[in-house]
C-alpha cells in the first residue's frame, strides 16, 4: 500500500527506500570506513557491499561495519560486481540506489548532490563528475588523455556534453536500476552504460563532485591495459550503435 | 587466376569474415573481449590481400624463398595464438565452474540443515 501511495507521489522523499551499493575488491583497509561514513551520513540507507572475490578481509570488515555483504565466488570485475548490487536493489524493491566505490575515493557527504536531480524527478541516472569545476583531481597524463578521448566520443554519441565517463559515483532511480539489473556492460562499464542510458531514452545528469585520494591500494589500470580497454570500449560503443533498444517501462 | 583477382577474392573473404564477426557481436553471441583477436585476424587477411608486396617483404625478411609459404606460416601462427588463448579461457572457466559447484553444494547443505532444524522444533 505504501508502494502504491509512493508511486502516486504522496509519500515524501524521506520515505523512499535507499540503498548504497559498494563494490569492493581487496579493500579491507577502506571498506569499513566507507560503510560507516554512509551509515553516519544517513542511518536509513541500507548498505550492501559486493565483495568481488576478495582474497583479504574485505567481507568481514564490511560485515562488522554493519553492511549487508554479498560475496561473489570469484572476481567478476567491476561491471559484474555493480550489476550484482543493482540486482539486489531491484529484487528487494529499492527506490533509489547510490553507487559508492569501496576504496574511499568518493565522499559520502556528497551523496545529497547526486541524489538531488533524482528526488526532483529530473533524471533517472545522476553521475558525480570530477571534471565539472569543483574537483582538483589531476590524473596522470596518459589517463587524462584516455578520459578526454572517451568523453569526446561519448558526448558525440549521445548528443550532450558528458565530462566524466568513468566515474563510479552515481545515483539511480527505479527505472535505471531495473535497466542495469538486466543489462550492464563488462570491464569499463561506466562508459558503455552512459550511452546505454541514452539509447533507452533515460535522462542522465552530471553534477560536480570532489575526488579524494585513494585510501589504500593502487589503481589496477596500467598503460597497456588501458590501451587495450580503450580499443575494446570503442568497439563496444561502435557495435552498440547498431543494436535496437527498447524503452523500459516503470517497473513494479 | 591473375594476382589481381586473387587480391580481390582474399579481400572479399576478409570482409565477409569481418561482417560475420560484427554481426555476432551485435547479436550478443560474441563478447567484445573474444572478438578482438578475430578482428585482428580479419584485418591482417584484408591487409595482406590488398597489399601484395607486404607478403614478399615479410617472406624476404624471415628468409622464406616462396612468399605463399610465409602466408601459411603466418596463418598457422594466428591459429596457434587463438588456440592458446582459448586454452587459457577454458582453464579459467573450469576453475570458476568448480568454485560455483562447491559454493552451491555447501549452500545446499546449509539450507537443508536449517530446514531440518526448524522443522524438528
Amino acid at each position: 500500500m505504501i508502494a502504491e501511495r509512493r508511486e502516486q507521489g504522496e509519500v515524501p522523499a524521506a520515505a523512499l527506500r535507499c540503498i548504497a551499493v559498494v563494490p569492493a575488491h581487496n579493500e579491507e583497509r577502506t571498506v569499513a570506513s566507507v560503510v560507516a561514513e554512509i551509515k553516519s551520513f544517513d542511518p536509513h540507507f541500507e548498505v550492501v557491499v559486493i565483495d568481488d572475490g576478495s582474497t583479504d578481509g574485505t567481507a568481514e570488515a564490511a560485515r562488522h561495519a554493519g553492511a549487508e555483504v554479498v560475496s561473489l565466488p570469484y572476481n567478476l570485475g567491476i561491471g559484474g560486481a555493480v550489476q550484482t548490487g543493482l540486482q539486489y536493489a531491484h529484487k528487494n524493491g529499492f527506490d533509489i540506489a547510490v553507487q559508492v566505490d569501496g576504496d574511499a575515493q568518493h565522499d559520502p557527504l556528497e551523496i545529497p548532490k547526486i541524489l538531488g536531480p533524482i528526488l526532483e524527478g529530473k533524471a533517472e541516472l545522476v553521475v558525480g563528475s570530477r571534471f565539472l569545476g569543483e574537483g582538483e583531481y589531476e590524473p596522470p597524463l596518459s589517463r587524462l588523455l584516455g578520459i578526454k578521448v572517451l568523453s569526446r566520443v561519448v558526448s558525440l554519441l549521445v548528443g550532450k556534453r558528458i565530462t566524466d565517463t568513468t566515474s563510479g559515483f552515481r545515483a539511480l532511480n527505479r527505472q535505471a536500476i531495473s535497466l542495469f539489473a538486466a543489462d550492464y556492460p563488462h570491464d569499463y562499464p561506466e562508459v558503455e552504460a552512459t550511452v546505454l542510458v541514452f539509447r533507452h531514452r533515460l535522462r542522465l545528469v552530471e553534477v560536480p563532485v570532489h575526488m579524494r585520494l585513494r585510501g589504500a591500494g593502487t589503481s589496477s589500470i596500467t598503460f597497456w591495459r588501458s590501451a587495450y580497454y580503450m580499443l575494446k570500449v570503442m568497439l563496444a560503443l561502435f557495435v552498440g550503435l547498431f543494436r535496437r533498444y527498447p524503452t523500459p517501462q516503470e517497473g513494479p | 587466376m591473375s594476382p589481381f583477382r586473387v587480391s580481390i577474392v582474399a579481400a572479399v573473404a576478409a570482409l565477409v569474415l569481418l561482417v560475420v564477426i560484427f554481426e555476432l557481436i551485435r547479436s550478443r553471441r560474441l563478447q567484445e573481449r573474444y572478438a578482438m583477436l578475430w578482428l585482428l585476424t580479419g584485418l591482417v587477411i584484408l591487409v595482406l590481400g590488398l597489399w601484395r608486396g607486404l607478403l614478399s617483404r615479410i617472406a624476404n625478411l624471415v628468409g622464406i624463398a616462396y612468399p605463399p609459404s610465409a602466408l601459411f606460416v603466418l596463418a598457422a601462427l594466428f591459429i596457434l595464438l587463438l588456440l592458446l588463448h582459448y586454452s587459457t579461457v577454458i582453464s579459467k572457466l573450469s576453475d570458476q565452474n568448480r568454485m560455483l559447484a562447491q559454493r552451491l553444494a555447501l549452500l545446499e547443505t546449509r539450507v537443508r540443515r536449517e530446514d531440518s532444524d526448524s522443522s524438528g522444533k
